[in-house]
């Protein structure tokens, strides 16, 4: 193990975190007016670093074993790059028409991902919580980065306050963790537990860590942060929190769970349905009545990571499996659904009211269009995208005998079902409410046009998408 | 096979929908829409020339790569679905013929939403893969909800989401079958399901009923009817058309793919199950039709008192209820839809449905009432229509099975001709002396070509049926050919297991 090689495995980490350097001191020295220029720097770090993760090795390890990238890692580092990417593309949109533009911003998201980057690449406990934090912490400052803005600052102050406690709980699971099985690398865990027969201490370890990490995925019953930071934080933010964010915590909380604990599969697995179907169910029903769009696209990713977490209920590399295509098809769906809120502007002013999108399909019908068929697909109706995300996850918990989060799941999409229909029915039936400002952005109109291809085309091409997934899947259980 | 026939008969339209994204303007999207379906038409009518009567099996069979995994694209056809999808394409220029002048506002995405519909309907009838089926049979309600809520009535918004959530709450069950049988299987290709897959006769007992629920709804079967009239009432007349003409058929179609060959012992068990409530949609909802005050909620329940008939024909097993069944939802999708198009023609006049506002239009409109009289009388099955081949098939099906079965649906004629004679007798007969009739116009050309076809189809096929039969007839002694002998063998199992018990 030299020093070389340990490096080369986190060549895609270390781009980020030497560019990110590079660019504040870029930012520092040129001022304000810079902003563009770092967003384009960022962006350019990103798809660098991307180019860099796809060439990488398929499969190596580093600093002892802290750190590995494989091909489950490389798929979860292709999408947390595409959503960060595309985020700080909205978000440089965004800030520049509200003149909020500053250098920080993308250079925080850069940081926030290089965080999600060494998430979904740890192999022990401890890596796992530094990547985790150093996300963390960048996430609450961007949650709060309209400062100016007072429901921006209190989301900020929110998801801080509530963070920090998850952290807690997370590390109090890892410290029982490691007390009782003696390690906190994922594999020598695994080779501890290997009997199936745990002690009470690593039972309470996994309950915390599964608290802790529930918290970030947002799932029942740690969600209640999830309605007012998505409310509060600029929308470009909110994106970044729901798509690239997500990937990078439910990456991490799969492999946490499936690579430490494979045979403690019935200790662990009622606790994963039991949020599972909490959070499909209370995802689908709370998002009925609301009435602002951010909050309901909080309660749909709530509902989301519900039915991604039936996948690893599943606790089989088919589970894994939907649960990466799920997350794959979620995160273009949802960049898409928040370029589309981001364009809910009128006179200059962003509006988030459900009624504001009233007869949107006569007066922008292209607008009308994109935006309801990423609701649907969100839905998970065929012949849309998130029909094969639900497909595969269905699939695999069949597949692990879990018929009745199933059927329950299924019953909880058709609910779910009324929320999306009933804003494309304001859409599409509602007699118009006046125009919204033309959309000027080229970055958002090219993501609503690239989510919406996504959407609509990907049941002809999705099998290439399912063969990665499932590669994906076995490196990781195989 | 040179030529992908199905796959250019399923996809044509979505190339007409695209035609009309390029020139959005109302002329021209009419036009296109018009051109498109009736290309498809006659590429449906090349199909049929090319079909081979006497092969039972799928014919012009397509297959390629999709999802992976056991799970691919695979079309064909075989006596069974193959009139669906000349049905599907029949019905199409009617549809779009009818919404010419009728449909004034955003007149090109009207035009897209039937496009797409026609594709996920005619893509149903000829998908040979689960998934495949299941894609196509969900995503036909999305246009479907559209059509309703956009160019539907007063409570259209209502009953669009009453016909989604019914219809979706359904289907999920099934996608949830298709899982377990998928896993069971390991591939969810209809025609390897087919031949020699037998499931375990509890597993078929579970995938029998999530199947029901979707279909049942589909079809739709009472109790679970309510969201058809509401669906009917609201909906444009072609979109009333395409319900009852197609989207019911899908329900019985899926009995006759699915539930019969593929869970036979579930399905002998659950007979008595369909054939109550069968009965009871053929008299309970033929006394609601008769209490009817709206046209086409009257004519909404008076088509789920004919499904009762086709579930009824098809579970008796019988060749001739289920030839009977079949040849009754072709001609009920063609009748129906006529009866529709006539509500629509006095619906553009004078936009209300009401019954009470009519009343002798014979004087005005002999012309009309010649055409209504005609499918009124197929409606309720006079010999000489269409409607009396397969209410008589169902009927000596459903004799042969249990003579009760016959007495009961026999009893649903006469009710059936009580309220189709009721409503002709209150719309058309008497003296015309409501004032706001005094000036109604009789059918112009357009109506004229419009209705015309399908009276000649109705009558040929009442006198001659065999161009149907012929086709039908094949698949039909091989689906209840391999019913019987799966039935036999799950017996045998269940002789053998009790044998083993008692040995023990």
């Amino acid at each position: 193990m030299n020093l070389q090689a340990d490096l080369l495995v986190l060549l895609p980490e270390l781009i980020l975190a030497i560019g990110a350097m590079g660019l504040l001191l870029f930012g520092a020295i040129t001022g304000e007016k810079s902003a563009p220029a770092v967003s384009w720097g960022a962006i350019a770090l990103l798809v660098a670093a991307g180019a860099a993760t796809v060439m990488g090795p398929d499969h190596a390890s580093a600093f002892h074993n802290a750190f590995i990238a494989d091909g489950f890692s490389r798929f979860a580092k292709v999408l947390i790059l595409a959503g960060a990417a595309l985020s700080i593309l909205l978000a440089d949109e965004f800030f520049s028409e509200i003149q909020l533009s500053r250098f920080e911003l993308p250079v925080i998201m850069l940081l926030a991902t290089l965080g999600m980057m060494l998430m979904v690449s740890a192999s022990s406990f401890l890596s796992l919580y530094m990547g985790l934090e150093l996300q963390s912490l960048a996430l609450y400052v961007l949650a709060a980065f309209n400062r100016d803005h007072l429901r921006s600052t209190e989301a900020g102050l929110k998801y801080f306050v509530l963070g920090a406690l998850s952290s807690g709980m997370l590390l109090y699971g890892i410290s029982l963790i490691y007390g009782f099985t003696g390690s906190v690398d994922f594999s020598a865990i695994a080779a501890v537990t290997h009997d199936g027969a745990p002690s009470l201490g690593v039972i309470f370890g996994i309950v915390f860590l599964i608290s802790g990490l529930a918290f970030k995925v947002s799932a029942v019953p740690f969600h209640m942060w999830t309605p007012d930071v998505y409310e509060g934080a600029p929308t470009p933010i909110t994106a970044y929190f729901a798509t690239a964010a997500k990937v990078a915590a439910l990456c991490l909380f799969l492999r946490a769970i499936l690579t430490p604990f494979p045979d403690l599969i019935h200790q662990w697995r009622q606790i994963i349905v039991f949020i599972s179907v909490l959070s499909m169910a209370l995802g689908a029903f709370a998002a009925i009545g609301q009435t602002n769009i951010k909050r309901l696209m909080a309660y749909s990713s709530i509902g989301h990571m519900g039915y991604a977490l039936l996948g690893l209920a599943a606790g089989t590399s088919l589970g894994a499996r939907g649960v990466l295509i799920y997350l794959a098809i979620y995160v273009f769906t949802n960049l898409g659904a928040f370029a589309c809120i981001q364009a809910m502007k009128r006179n200059g002013k962003a509006v988030e009211n459900i009624s504001d999108l009233a007869g949107l399909a006569r007066t922008d019908i292209r607008l009308a269009v994109v935006f309801s068929m990423l609701f649907l697909s969100l839905a998970g109706l065929p012949p849309l995208a998130g029909f094969l995300a639900k497909f595969y996850v269905f699939l695999a918990a069949i597949q692990a005998g879990l018929l009745i989060p199933a059927v329950l799941g299924v019953l909880a999409s058709t609910v779910g079902l009324v929320y999306y229909l009933k804003v494309v029915k304001v859409m599409f039936f509602d007699e118009p409410a006046p125009a919204f400002d033309a959309v000027s952005g080229l970055g958002s109109r090219a993501i609503m046009v690239l989510s919406g291809v996504v959407a609509l085309l990907f049941i002809f091409a999705a099998s290439p998408v399912i063969t990665a997934a499932d590669a994906a899947a076995k490196a990781l259980l195989p | 096979m040179s030529l992908p026939i199905l796959s250019l008969v399923t996809f044509v339209p979505l190339l007409g929908a695209l035609a009309i994204l390029a020139m959005p303007r109302a002329q021209s999207a009419r036009w296109i829409a018009l051109g498109t379906t009736i290309i498809v038409f006659a590429l449906s009518l090349v199909m049929w020339a090319g079909f081979d009567n006497a092969n039972p099996g799928f014919q012009m069979v397509e297959k390629a790569n999709w999802l992976g995994g056991g799970i691919s694209y695979h079309m064909g056809v075989d006596g069974i679905s193959m009139l669906f999808v000349v049905l599907t394409a029949g019905l199409m220029p009617f549809c779009i013929a009818a919404s010419w002048e009728s449909v004034e506002t955003r007149v090109a995405e009207y035009m897209i939403a039937f496009l797409v519909l026609e594709t996920m309907m005619i893509g149903v009838f000829c998908a040979l893969d689960l998934v495949l089926f299941y894609v196509l049979f969900e995503a036909g309600l999305i246009p479907m909800f559209l059509i309703i809520g956009i160019w539907g009535g007063k409570r259209r918004v209502y009953a669009s989401f009453k016909f989604f959530l019914y219809t979706f709450i359904g289907s999920v069950l099934m996608l949830l079958a298709i899982m377990s049988m998928y896993w069971y299987t390991g591939t969810t290709d209809i025609a390897v399901l087919l031949n020699g897959v037998h499931f375990p006769v509890v597993m078929q007992t579970w995938l029998w009923l999530a199947f029901f629920a979707s279909f049942a709804v589909k079809m739709p079967m009472w109790p679970v009817h309510t969201w058809l009239p509401d669906a009917h009432v609201e909906a444009p007349t072609a979109g009333s058309v395409i319900l009852a003409g197609i989207l019911l058929k899908m329900g019985g179609y899926g009995f006759l793919r699915f539930s019969l060959p593929m869970f036979p012992s579930a399905t002998e068990m659950f007979a008595p199950l369909v054939f109550t409530m069968s009965i009871v949609a053929i008299i309970y909802t033929s006394l609601v039709a008769l209490a009817q005050e709206d046209m086409k909620k009257l004519i909404a329940y008076s088509s789920v008192a004919h499904m009762g008939f086709v579930t009824l024909g098809i579970f008796t097993l019988t060749h001739q209820g289920v030839e009977g069944g079949i040849f009754q939802m072709l001609s009920h999708g063609v009748v129906s839809g006529a009866l529709f198009l006539c509500v629509g023609v006095v619906y553009d006049r004078m936009h209300t449905r009401d019954i009470a506002a009519y009343g002798g239009l014979v004087n005005r409109m002999p012309l009309y009432a010649a055409f209504f009289l005609v499918f009124t009388l197929a409606n309720v099955g006079l010999p000489g229509t269409s409607g009396f081949i397969g209410e008589f098939l169902t009927m000596l099906g459903a004799y042969l099975h249990n003579s009760w079965l016959a007495i009961f649906s026999a009893t649903g004629v006469i009710l059936s001709a009580a309220y189709a004679l009721f409503l002709y007798r209150r719309i058309l007969f008497g003296s015309l002396v409501k004032p706001s009739l005094q000036t109604i116009q009789d059918l112009n050309a357009r109506e004229i070509a419009l209705l015309a076809p399908l009276v000649v189809i109705t009558i040929a096929l009442g006198f001659y049926p065999r161009p149907v039969t012929d086709v039908t007839t094949p698949a039909v002694a091989k689906l209840i050919a391999d019913n019987k002998t799966a039935l036999a063998m799950d017996h045998a199992k269940v002789v053998a297991e009790l044998h083993k018990g008692a040995g023990r």
